[in-house]
């Protein structure tokens, strides 16, 4: 058979179609990478909007609830008007709470859907994934639930976490106690937490500085997340015999446990902090044995509250309950999260007017927004600088604001009152 | 001298630590204990695994709360209503599931109870939601004081620990005292020769398998005051009670009775004395090193259908 092409002009045409292949990509490149970063012109059609979140897997209950808050801030916005005047629609994909898929996830986002901007997704490995993706393409990456202090040390320019960062819950108490006169102030204080990425780094951070104000540490111990029963860790806070006690407690279960052990054990600290279990309203209740023992805990609480007088929180609160159709006091701190990141967007683009990736990176390093949880501002790390930790306390039956004194309903109880059954 | 003194007030400290310890764990481990008898006795006479065993000790902890809740009757005296209702439905499941097998047994009966166990989890979520519950009653809080080691031992562990050891007697002159242990026995030492000198084994096995559910009403209301569960803790309580009963021998009530106080008073040891994040690992480096030189457990198979 004869040969169509003698080899050198075999040679010449694969050199040619290199060339063209080669062109076509940089084209593509440059086009891509026009459309995500040069782009002042903003195109008919909605404003799309990407977010990869566990919707199943281990984290699928707080990778739907944040969800539910995504969706409602679209509603919210296209009830009013949508985004610079179009209408904002949601992108999700599910990543089955698996990191490798959450990278995949964005990647298709940004290059097959071609959002406009990318959100943050559930829980600080997916966070980190999420963002570096974005950096690669040159797109901002606003996000509430990536918190941890792994999230703010990784060199992400293009991250903004809009919520309070996890070493930053216990700092208001840290205050208050430092702020009580040295003769009451507490001298002992024992610390146990899980071994969680979100609640470990809250634990040592706030020992450092209870330790700097001169608070002696007589216990920190750290005990497995996965362990359903921390009653030995819960009976050696006892017998430390500490004035204060702070729990980094990932849930009701292991924050129960500690409780009861310390109601068996006659144990009556000056003040007891767990990070979560008390702001289970009446399942803590029930948990604890009855109002009696929940009086004098308190829970850190990242700056939102049903009842709270932030940023837009009524119309939010209103919203996502009929949406819903759940009671208030069950609005999931992760969909307050979100709603707060469509809320920080929406004011950096209205100051932007344009769907510049750039241009909303420059705002953001530089302006202050409003948020459900209070005021946001970012530090070269990416973290809300304006962010504030409030106190919680159990006061006969109910979880009221007591710290700072600005949003305090009534004073701290100090010290915590003895067990009733002591 | 000040530095002997030291020494001497931290080996007291330690020493009190390893004795709160033990007798946490004795107390605990006879709630485990319990539990995982009625998952060894399946074993033994069924030769299956129940995986549902966790499930069953969570919804015998849900009956005493709905019992204790809507109609306030005592969580012991609720016992006498969650232990036959519990047996009842341990005999429909082996008649409607269990019998059906057989075949590879063991592998198709993991397949079956994770089923159940799925299907029961499903049902208690869609009732009871997924929110964690405790039993409350007016003696959960309480507690005694024991100077020798200063720590107050609270009553429902106590009282939990007493039932345990009168149900795993009871069990015992079930087991080892009545004719029907005797059938029990001579079923879990061969089924097939049982069968040929009159044994009806089809009703010996479904006997034994409500016996063990019935255990499970009687485990799950004292797991239930003693921790806050919800139905997602039956996957760390099976898993547990898989490693418990691996480690006294498959098919031992003594077996179980020995793995449950052996690994609860390791872990509460470690976690007391020394560091909680090493409990499970010196625990599990233990099970290793005990199987490696006792394949069979404690008291393995051969050892426990002796008995």
């Amino acid at each position: 058979m004869k040969r169509l092409f003698n080899q050198k002009t075999s040679l010449l045409l694969t050199g040619a179609l290199i060339c063209m292949l080669l062109l076509s990509a940089c084209v593509t490149s440059n086009s891509s990478s026009n459309s995500t970063s040069s782009n002042n012109s903003i195109p008919a059609g909605p404003i799309k909007i990407g977010v990869s979140l566990s919707l199943t897997g281990d984290d699928s209950a707080d990778g739907q609830a944040t969800q539910q808050g995504y969706d409602t801030w679209e509603a919210y916005v296209n009830n009013h008007g949508g985004l610079l005047g179009h209408q904002v629609q949601m992108v999700y994909y599910d990543d089955g709470t698996k990191t490798d898929q959450t990278r995949a996830n964005y990647e298709k986002l940004i290059t097959v859907d071609k959002v406009n901007f990318v959100v943050g997704p559930f829980n600080d490995p997916q966070t980190i994934t999420g963002a570096e993706v974005a950096l690669q393409h040159h797109m901002a990456f606003l996000e509430g639930i990536g918190t941890g202090p792994e999230v703010f040390s990784k060199g992400l320019t293009n991250l903004f976490a809009v919520s309070l960062s996890a070493t930053g819950y216990f700092t208001s108490f840290v205050n208050y106690v430092l702020s009580l006169p040295p003769q009451i102030r507490p001298q002992t204080a024992a610390y146990a937490t899980s071994d969680d990425a979100f609640t470990q780094p809250q634990i040592d951070h706030a020992q450092q500085l209870l330790e700097q104000g001169g608070i002696k540490t007589v216990l920190h111990e750290v005990y497995p997340a996965e362990n359903a029963d921390p009653t030995g860790p819960a009976q050696k806070v006892v017998n430390s015999h500490a004035d204060v006690v702070l729990l980094g407690t990932i849930g009701l279960q292991d924050c129960q446990a500690h409780i009861t052990t310390f109601i068996h054990q006659h144990y009556n600290p000056k003040l007891i902090i767990a990070s979560a279990g008390p702001d289970q309203g009446d399942g803590f209740v029930k948990a604890v044995g009855g109002v009696k023992n929940t009086q004098g805990i308190i829970v850190p609480n990242d700056g939102w509250w049903p009842e709270s007088k932030a940023y837009q929180n009524a119309d939010f609160v209103q919203f996502i309950t009929s949406k819903y159709k759940i009671a208030s006091a069950d609005i999931s701190s992760d969909s307050v999260q979100a709603f707060s990141v469509g809320q920080v967007l929406q004011q950096a683009l209205n100051q932007t007017q344009s769907l510049d990736n750039q241009k909303l990176l420059n705002v953001l390093r530089n302006g202050t927004f409003q948020s459900l949880q209070g005021p946001v501002g970012f530090d070269s790390t990416g973290q809300n600088k304006l962010a504030v930790a409030y106190l919680f306390q159990w006061q006969n039956g109910n979880l009221i604001p007591v710290f700072p004194q600005a949003q305090a309903m009534a004073n701290v109880l100090f010290p915590k009152p003895n067990w009733a059954t002591s | 001298m000040l530095g002997c003194r030291d020494t001497k007030k931290g080996r007291s400290v330690i020493t009190t630590l390893i004795l709160q310890g033990v007798v946490l764990g004795i107390l605990s481990g006879g709630v485990y204990a319990l539990m995982a008898s009625g998952l060894t006795l399946v074993f033994g006479v069924l030769e299956i695994i129940n995986i549902a065993q966790g499930i069953l000790v969570i919804l015998g902890a849900y009956l005493s709360y709905w019992l204790e809740q809507r109609f306030h009757i005592d969580l012991f005296l609720g016992l006498f209503i969650t232990i036959p209702i519990m047996f009842a439905l341990g005999v429909f499941i082996e008649w409607a599931f269990i019998r059906r097998l057989k075949w590879d047994r063991i592998t198709l009966s993991i397949l079956v109870t994770f089923a159940i166990a799925v299907i029961i989890e499903g049902a208690l979520t869609y009732f009871f939601t997924g929110n964690l519950v405790i039993l409350q009653t007016r003696y959960t809080q309480q507690s005694v004081y024991v100077p020798f080691i200063n720590y107050y031992m609270p009553l429902i562990y106590i009282y939990a620990f007493i039932l345990s050891v009168v149900l795993l007697l009871v069990l015992y002159f079930i087991v080892y005292r009545t004719s029907f242990g005797r059938c029990l026995r001579a079923s879990m030492q061969n089924r097939t020769a049982a069968s040929l000198i009159g044994i009806n084994v089809p009703q010996v096995q479904a006997i034994t398998f409500g016996l063990g559910t019935a255990l499970a009403a009687a485990g799950g209301m004292v797991f239930g005051a003693t921790n806050a569960f919800n139905p997602a803790s039956s996957y760390d309580l099976i898993s547990r009670l898989l490693v418990i009963i691996v480690l006294g021998g498959m098919g031992s009530l003594w077996g179980a009775l020995a793995g449950s106080l052996l690994m609860i008073v390791i872990s509460d040891v470690v976690v007391l004395a020394f560091n909680p994040l090493w409990s499970s690992t010196v625990f599990f480096i233990f099970l290793v090193v005990l199987l490696v030189f006792r394949p069979q457990g404690l008291f393995g198979k051969l050892e426990g259908r002796k008995q």
